[in-house]
């Protein structure tokens, strides 16, 4: 834990600590783990519409005339078939498959001309690392690497009724904006751009403004949320939210240790007819059935099973959790973990020891939750 | 009972101390501050009846959403009854820390710690100071 003066600081810093954000050290920022409770401001986002800072996220611009055909040989999935405002969900591997981040791509293409290329979204943990990675990988590419994260702030505003929030004050028509693309928009007038993804499994949109704007972006859509039943939340709610919709958090989920296979996410791997770093070894782990894989598990009674926490067949251990909580939206206790393959079918009975104790659980399929259409 | 006539430990369990044929009791529970700082208590593992507990030593977990948290024995002695009611209605730690939220009764076996439970005016200081 570092001290809080050392922290980084979002430029929405002094809004949570104003409000009640009680603030934690993450990943070296500042960030408001909760402002009232967990499972009131999850049950805000689900209901209404929450509203997270994400400006701790980095922000990367790759430009350049080699900029997509750098990034399609570090990507775990294509660029090259990626339109202006598209979006795209991605995974950097090294060379034995080992998840360096995941990421989302952003196809830029500002109007007035100014700035063609592409925003990486990377984790904040992940940052100095994937500039690292970049440069270390650039060779003769002819791009650009810069590292913006300092010169924007990120918000995400997510929930049923995120949509007419946000409408209300962007000059864009929001509800025509198809998910995973994004716009260049004005925000409370402010020159934004305004995507439609997020991290919750609800509908909503991220925008991502200049740094010296946010405070009003932000101040505006707390005025507009709050009346529907909205508000802002913190990290902690973040957590169970994406936990609920299924979604993998680096540093849990995902590792160096974890290939995209075992993590389930062969939709973001895409080898057709391309070469990336990490490909061959992908390859190998589409055939490897003694690896452990990512399950979601649905525990009884109401102790949730946290990081750790050793899965068990019978007697037999046969893996961990690597996410756990109580699931606000079913009232009971939730987790993700990997398993052995055996023991990875939906339906088959594990438990999960918790200090000692063993309460059974159940695999179930992933989302834990998904939103009506 | 009035939060102003119990004891505390630093590490925010209160206590109430009364005699009971001719031993000292201690009921114990979370105070406010603390049920506050937690949040969203979501499960309680209570002590057995009959366990000997050291004082500042844990002897009960309580979990949050987010993580969990331990409960240490204010004082040393034997757990001679647990309120039973509590893990089916966690809320009543909120609602009603100091009364219905009582956690354990420790008939108390050694009063050499006893001296360094506060009084509410110094735990109140320490909570100010804690802030949150």
């Amino acid at each position: 834990m570092n001290d809080e003066s050392e922290l980084l600081r979002t430029p929405l810093h002094g809004w949570h600590v104003a409000h009640g954000g009680r603030m934690v050290d993450f990943a070296g920022w500042s960030m408001p783990v909760q402002y009232t409770s967990i499972v009131e401001e999850h049950q805000a986002t689900r209901k209404a519409a929450g509203l997270f800072d994400i400006s701790h996220m980095g922000r990367l611009i790759i430009d350049g005339p080699d900029a997509q055909r750098f990034l399609d040989s570090l990507l775990t999935r294509r660029i090259d078939d990626m339109t202006p405002g598209q979006v795209r969900y991605s995974l950097v591997c090294n060379e034995s498959a080992g998840v360096l981040d995941d990421i989302l791509v952003y196809q830029i293409q500002l109007p007035e001309g100014g700035l063609s290329g592409y925003g990486l979204v990377v984790n904040a943990s992940n940052r100095t690392k994937i500039v690292s990675w970049l440069n270390q990988r650039r060779g003769d590419f002819d791009v650009g690497i810069d590292d913006k994260t300092a010169d924007y702030a990120m918000i995400s505003i997510q929930g049923p009724k995120a949509i007419e929030v946000l409408d209300a004050i962007c000059d864009h028509e929001l509800t025509s904006l198809r998910y995973y693309f994004g716009v260049m928009a004005r925000v409370a007038s402010f020159r934004s751009f305004v995507s439609r993804t997020g991290y919750t499994g609800e509908d909503g949109c991220e925008i991502i403004c200049d740094a010296a704007d946010a405070g009003i972006i932000w101040t505006r859509l707390i005025e507009r949320a709050e009346p529907l039943g909205g508000g802002p939340v913190g990290l902690a709610a973040r957590d169970t939210l994406r936990l609920e919709a299924g979604m993998p958090l680096y540093g849990h989920e995902l590792s160096e240790q974890i290939n995209p296979v075992q993590a389930d996410l062969n939709f973001a791997i895409n080898l057709r007819g391309r070469e990336f770093v990490g490909r061959e070894a992908i390859i190998e782990a589409q055939k490897n059935h003694q690896q452990s894989v990512r399950v979601g598990l649905q525990l009884e009674g109401k102790r949730p099973a946290r990081e750790g926490a050793v899965i068990l067949h019978g007697d037999e251990p046969v893996g961990a959790v690597t996410s756990g909580t109580f699931s606000p939206t079913f009232e009971r206790p939730i987790a993700m973990g990997f398993v052995k393959q055996t023991a990875a079918a939906p339906g088959t009975p594990l438990a999960v020891d918790i200090r000692g104790q063993h309460h059974p659980a159940q695999v179930v399929p992933l989302p834990f939750y998904q939103r009506g259409k | 009972m009035k939060p102003e006539d119990l004891h505390y430990a630093k590490t925010h369990e209160w206590v109430s101390i009364s005699e009971v044929g001719g031993a000292k009791v201690a009921t114990v529970g979370i105070s406010a501050f603390a049920v506050e700082a937690l949040t969203d208590l979501v499960f309680i593992e209570l002590p057995k009846v009959g366990a000997q507990v050291e004082a500042e030593q844990p002897f009960c977990e309580v979990e949050s959403v987010k993580a969990v948290s331990d409960v240490y024995a204010p004082v040393t002695g034997e757990v001679i009854e647990v309120n039973t009611a509590l893990p089916d209605s966690l809320e009543i730690l909120s609602t009603d820390p100091y009364i219905k939220g009582w956690i354990a009764k420790i008939r108390i076996t050694d009063e050499s710690n006893l001296g360094n439970l506060l009084d509410f005016a110094a735990y109140e200081k320490q909570c100010a100071e804690e802030g949150h």
